[in-house]
C-alpha cells in the first residue's frame, strides 16, 4: 500500500509545474558548474582581488534591489491570478517585465563603464601586463552575460504568458513563469557576492 | 490539468501526420530514421579511415585519397556522431518516445509540442554536424573529446573565408553538440514528467516495466551530468571564437579543467546509453524465456546505485593527464566498484534464462548476442579501470577495441533487438525471419573480426590517432599489419551486411505478414493496444492489475498474464 500513496502523491503535482522544476534543476547545474570553475580559479589566483576592486558594487547592488523587487511583484501577480483579479495580475506582470528592463539597462551602463576602462571579454590592454587578471574579466562577462540572457529569456516568457493571461486564458502559467523568474533571481543572489562583494 | 479521457481525433493532412507531428509514435520513428541516416554517415567515415589504416596511401573506393587533415576530421566526427547522433536518438529519444506512453498506458507525452520541437532541434543539430564537412577548411579534426589547447586555438581546420567566425570547424562542432544537448534536455523533461504524471490507473512504481525505469534513470543521469559540459563548452567556444583564456595556461587557464568538465558528462553518457539497452534486454529475455524477470526490484535499485556512482568515476579517462596519483586511486576504485551493479543486472538476466523455456526468436538472438559481446567489453573495462594498466594502454587500440566492445553492442545490438521486437507493434507487419537471422550472423561475426584483433595491436602499442604507421617499427611488422587488414575487411563486411537490415525493413513493410495485437505473448501494456496503435493509443485507458513479468504463473491458464487482465493471481 505504500506504493499506492507514493504514486498518487507524485501525480498531484501538475505536469507544467513539474516540467519547470526539472528545467530549473538543469539550469542550476549549468550555472553551478560555472560558479565552481570560477571558485577554483579564484582560489588558485589570490591576485584576482586586484581585479575585483574594479567591479561596481553600486551597480551590482542596484540590480540586486531591482531583481528582488521584481520577484516580489511576480508573487503578487500570481496571488492576483489565483484570485482571478485579471487587471491587478496584468499590472504586476508588466511591472515585473519592466523591472527586468531596468535590470538590463543598469547592466548595459555597467558594461559600458567597464569596457570604457579597458576591461572586456579578453581585456587586450590588461593581457600585456597581467594576463592572469584578464581571465577574471572573462569569467565576469561570461557569468553576468549568461545571467543577463536568462533575464531576457524570462522577460520574453512572461510577456508571452501575459498575452494570454490578461484575457483569462492559461492563468496557471503565471505561476510557471514566476518559478523561472525566481530561478533567475536566485542565480543573481549567488553571482552578486562572488563578483561584486568578495573583494 | 486533468487529461481528458477521450481520444483526440488524429491529424489528417500529410504534413501534420508525418512531418510536423506531435504524436509520440511518429516522433520516435522520426528520431530513429534520423539516427539511421547519421549511422550511415558515421559508418562511411569509419569505412574511409579504416581502409586508409589497412592500405595506407592507396586510393579509397568511393572516396579517393585521404590526407592527414581529413583523417583527423573523420575520426573525430565518427566518434561524436556515433555516440550523440546515433546512440542517443536510437536508444534514448527514439525508444523513449515510442515506448514510454504506451508502456505506462497513456495517450501521448506530457508536452507533445515540446516533444516535436526537441526533434526538430535535434534534426538541425544533425544538419550542423554534416554541414561542417562542406565549409572551407573541413570538419573539426581535434579529436572527439575536443581537448584544448588544440580546440581552443583558432587554427584547427579553420575556414579561411571572411565569414569564418561561426562557420568554421570548431564552432560548428560545438554548436551541433550544444543543440543536441538542448534537444535531449527538452526530451528528458518530457520523459520524466510523463512517467511521473501520466501513468495508467494502478501502474504503481514497481509495476512499471524495466525499460521505462531505465530510460528515466538514464534521462536523470543525463540531466545531472550535462550541465558542466554545457558550461565548459561555452567557455571553449569563447576561447575559440573571441580569444578568451579560460583554457590558456599563459593566462592562468587550465586545459585539464575542460577534461574534467567533458568527462563529468562523457562518462555518465556511457551509462545513459547502456541503461536503455539493458532495459530492452530486460523486456525481451523474460518474454522469450517465459519466466518472470529475476530480481526485478533489486536491479532497479542496483541501476539507481550505478547512476549515482556514474558521476564519480569520470577521471579514469585522465590517468595520463597529470592528475594527482591519490585522485587516480580514488577513481580507479570507483570505476571497479561501478561494475558491481551492472554485474548484478547481468546476473539477473542469466538467472532469468536459467531453466526457462527459451524461444530463439530474432529479438532473443540479438539480446543473447548483446550479452556475450558486452561481457567482453565489460571485462576489458576492468583492466582499464585500474590506473596502473591504463597508463600503459592509454590512447592505444586496446582502448578502442574495449570501447567498441561496449558501445557497439549497446547502440546497435540494443537498437536491433528493439527493432526486431517492437517492429510488429509499430508497423503492423512482421519482419522476415530468415533475413533477420542472416543479418544477425553477418553482424555478430564481422564485428568480432573487426575489433578482436585490435586488442593485440593495442597491446603492441598502436596509437589510436595516427593515420600512417610507416615510422613505427613496433607496429609495421607481422602480425600487426595483417591484423589491420583483417580488421578493415571485417568492418567492410559489417557495414555491407547492414543493407540486409534495410532491405528487410523495406520488404517487410510492403509485403510482410500482418502482425496480430500480441505476437510474442507479452504482458506489458503496449501489446494490448492495436498494431499499429491508433492516435491516442488506448480506448478506453487500461487499468493495471499486475506487474510486467507474470509469465508461467501457476494459477493462470495461459503462460502469460497481461498487465491489464483483471484476474486474481494466487500467491503461495
Amino acid at each position: 500500500m505504500a506504493e499506492q500513496t507514493l504514486s498518487v502523491s507524485l501525480k498531484q503535482v501538475p505536469q507544467g509545474r513539474l516540467g519547470v522544476w526539472l528545467l530549473i534543476v538543469g539550469e542550476l547545474i549549468i550555472f553551478g558548474s560555472l560558479v565552481v570553475c570560477y571558485l577554483l580559479y579564484r582560489l588558485r589566483f589570490p591576485s584576482w582581488v586586484e581585479q575585483t576592486q574594479h567591479t561596481s558594487t553600486f551597480y551590482g547592488g542596484l540590480n540586486t534591489f531591482v531583481l528582488l523587487t521584481s520577484s516580489y511583484t511576480i508573487v503578487k501577480a500570481n496571488d492576483a491570478a489565483l484570485k482571478k483579479d485579471l487587471a491587478k495580475m496584468s499590472r504586476y506582470m508588466l511591472t515585473t517585465i519592466f523591472c527586468g528592463l531596468i535590470f538590463l539597462a543598469v547592466k548595459s551602463t555597467e558594461y559600458a563603464h567597464e569596457i570604457g576602462a579597458g576591461f572586456t571579454l579578453t581585456s587586450p590592454g590588461l593581457q600585456a601586463t597581467n594576463p592572469v587578471g584578464a581571465t577574471f574579466w572573462s569569467f565576469y562577462y561570461i557569468m553576468t552575460g549568461l545571467h543577463a540572457t536568462h533575464v531576457l529569456a524570462g522577460m520574453v516568457t512572461l510577456f508571452v504568458v501575459w498575452l494570454d493571461a490578461r484575457k483569462g486564458r492559461n492563468i496557471h502559467r503565471v505561476e510557471l513563469g514566476g518559478l523561472y523568474w525566481h530561478m533567475v533571481d536566485l542565480i543573481w543572489i549567488f553571482l552578486f557576492p562572488l563578483l561584486y562583494i568578495a573583494k | 490539468m486533468e487529461t481528458p479521457h477521450s481520444t483526440t481525433h488524429a491529424p489528417q493532412g500529410f504534413w501534420t501526420k508525418y512531418l510536423f507531428s506531435t504524436d509520440h509514435k511518429t516522433i520516435g520513428i522520426q528520431y530513429m530514421i534520423t539516427g539511421l541516416f547519421m549511422a550511415a554517415v558515421g559508418g562511411f567515415l569509419a569505412y574511409v579511415f579504416r581502409y586508409n589504416l589497412a592500405f595506407p596511401g592507396e586510393s579509397i573506393p568511393l572516396f579517393g585519397q585521404l590526407d592527414a587533415m581529413h583523417y583527423n576530421a573523420f575520426v573525430t566526427n565518427h566518434g561524436m556522431i556515433m555516440v550523440l547522433f546515433v546512440g542517443m536518438p536510437f536508444l534514448v529519444s527514439g525508444l523513449g518516445n515510442l515506448l514510454i506512453p504506451l508502456m505506462i498506458g497513456t495517450d501521448d507525452m506530457a508536452f507533445p509540442t515540446l516533444n516535436m520541437m526537441s526533434f526538430w532541434i535535434f534534426l538541425v543539430s544533425c544538419l550542423v554536424m554534416v554541414a561542417a564537412f562542406f565549409v572551407p577548411g573541413g570538419a573539426f579534426g581535434g579529436g572527439w573529446t575536443l581537448y584544448p589547447p588544440l580546440s581552443a586555438s583558432g587554427y584547427v581546420n579553420r575556414n579561411p573565408a571572411f565569414w569564418s567566425t561561426f562557420f568554421s570547424a570548431t564552432p560548428m562542432f560545438i554548436l551541433g553538440v550544444a543543440l543536441e544537448f538542448v534537444s535531449m534536455l527538452m526530451g528528458g523533461i518530457n520523459f520524466l514528467v510523463t512517467t511521473i504524471n501520466k501513468r495508467a490507473e494502478g501502474m504503481t512504481p514497481f509495476k512499471i516495466p524495466l525499460i521505462v525505469w531505465f530510460l528515466n534513470i538514464a534521462t536523470l543521469d543525463f540531466m545531472v551530468s550535462v550541465g558542466p559540459l554545457v558550461a565548459g563548452a561555452v567557455m571553449l567556444l569563447l576561447d575559440n571564437v573571441v580569444g578568451t583564456g579560460f583554457y590558456d595556461p599563459a593566462r592562468g587557464g587550465d586545459p585539464v579543467l575542460f577534461q574534467h568538465l567533458f568527462w563529468f558528462f562523457g562518462h555518465p553518457e556511457v551509462y545513459v546509453l547502456l541503461l536503455p539497452a539493458l532495459g530492452v534486454m530486460g523486456e525481451i529475455i523474460p518474454v522469450f524465456s517465459r519466466k518472470p524477470l529475476f530480481a526485478y526490484r533489486t536491479i532497479i535499485y542496483l541501476s539507481l546505485i550505478a547512476a549515482v556512482l556514474s558521476v564519480v568515476v569520470w577521471a579514469h579517462h585522465q590517468f595520463i593527464a597529470g592528475i594527482d596519483p591519490r585522485m587516480a586511486t580514488f577513481f580507479s576504485i570507483g570505476t571497479i566498484i561501478i561494475s558491481i551493479p551492472f554485474a548484478g543486472v547481468f546476473l539477473s538476466f542469466m538467472a532469468t534464462l536459467w531453466g526457462g523455456s527459451i524461444r530463439f526468436t530474432m529479438p532473443m538472438i540479438w539480446a543473447l548476442g548483446f550479452i556475450g559481446l558486452f561481457l567482453i567489453g565489460g571485462l576489458t573495462g576492468l583492466y582499464l579501470g585500474s590506473s596502473t594498466f591504463d597508463i600503459y594502454a592509454h590512447d592505444t587500440y586496446f582502448v578502442v577495441a574495449h570501447f567498441h566492445y561496449t558501445m557497439f553492442p549497446v547502440v546497435f545490438f540494443g537498437f536491433f533487438s528493439a527493432v526486431y521486437f517492437w517492429f510488429p507493434k509499430f508497423t503492423g507487419k512482421h519482419l522476415n525471419h530468415t533475413l533477420g537471422m542472416i543479418h544477425f550472423w553477418l553482424t555478430f561475426i564481422p564485428f568480432n573480426v573487426t575489433f578482436f584483433v585490435l586488442f593485440f595491436n593495442g597491446l603492441a602499442g598502436q596509437h589510436r590517432r595516427v593515420n600512417e604507421y610507416s615510422s613505427f617499427s613496433n607496429i609495421m611488422k607481422e602480425p600487426y599489419i595483417t591484423f589491420e587488414k583483417i580488421s578493415t575487411i571485417g568492418a567492410i563486411v559489417l557495414m555491407v551486411s547492414q543493407f540486409i537490415f534495410l532491405y528487410n525493413l523495406f520488404i517487410s513493410l510492403r509485403k510482410g505478414r500482418k502482425a496480430e495485437k500480441n505476437p510474442w505473448d507479452s504482458n506489458t501494456l503496449e501489446w494490448q493496444a492495436d498494431s499499429p496503435p491508433v492516435h491516442g493509443n488506448f480506448n478506453p485507458y487500461p487499468v493495471v492489475y499486475h506487474g510486467p513479468y507474470e509469465y508461467s504463473h501457476p494459477s493462470s491458464e495461459q503462460d502469460f498474464v497481461p498487465q491489464d487482465n483483471p484476474i486474481v493471481l494466487k500467491t503461495n
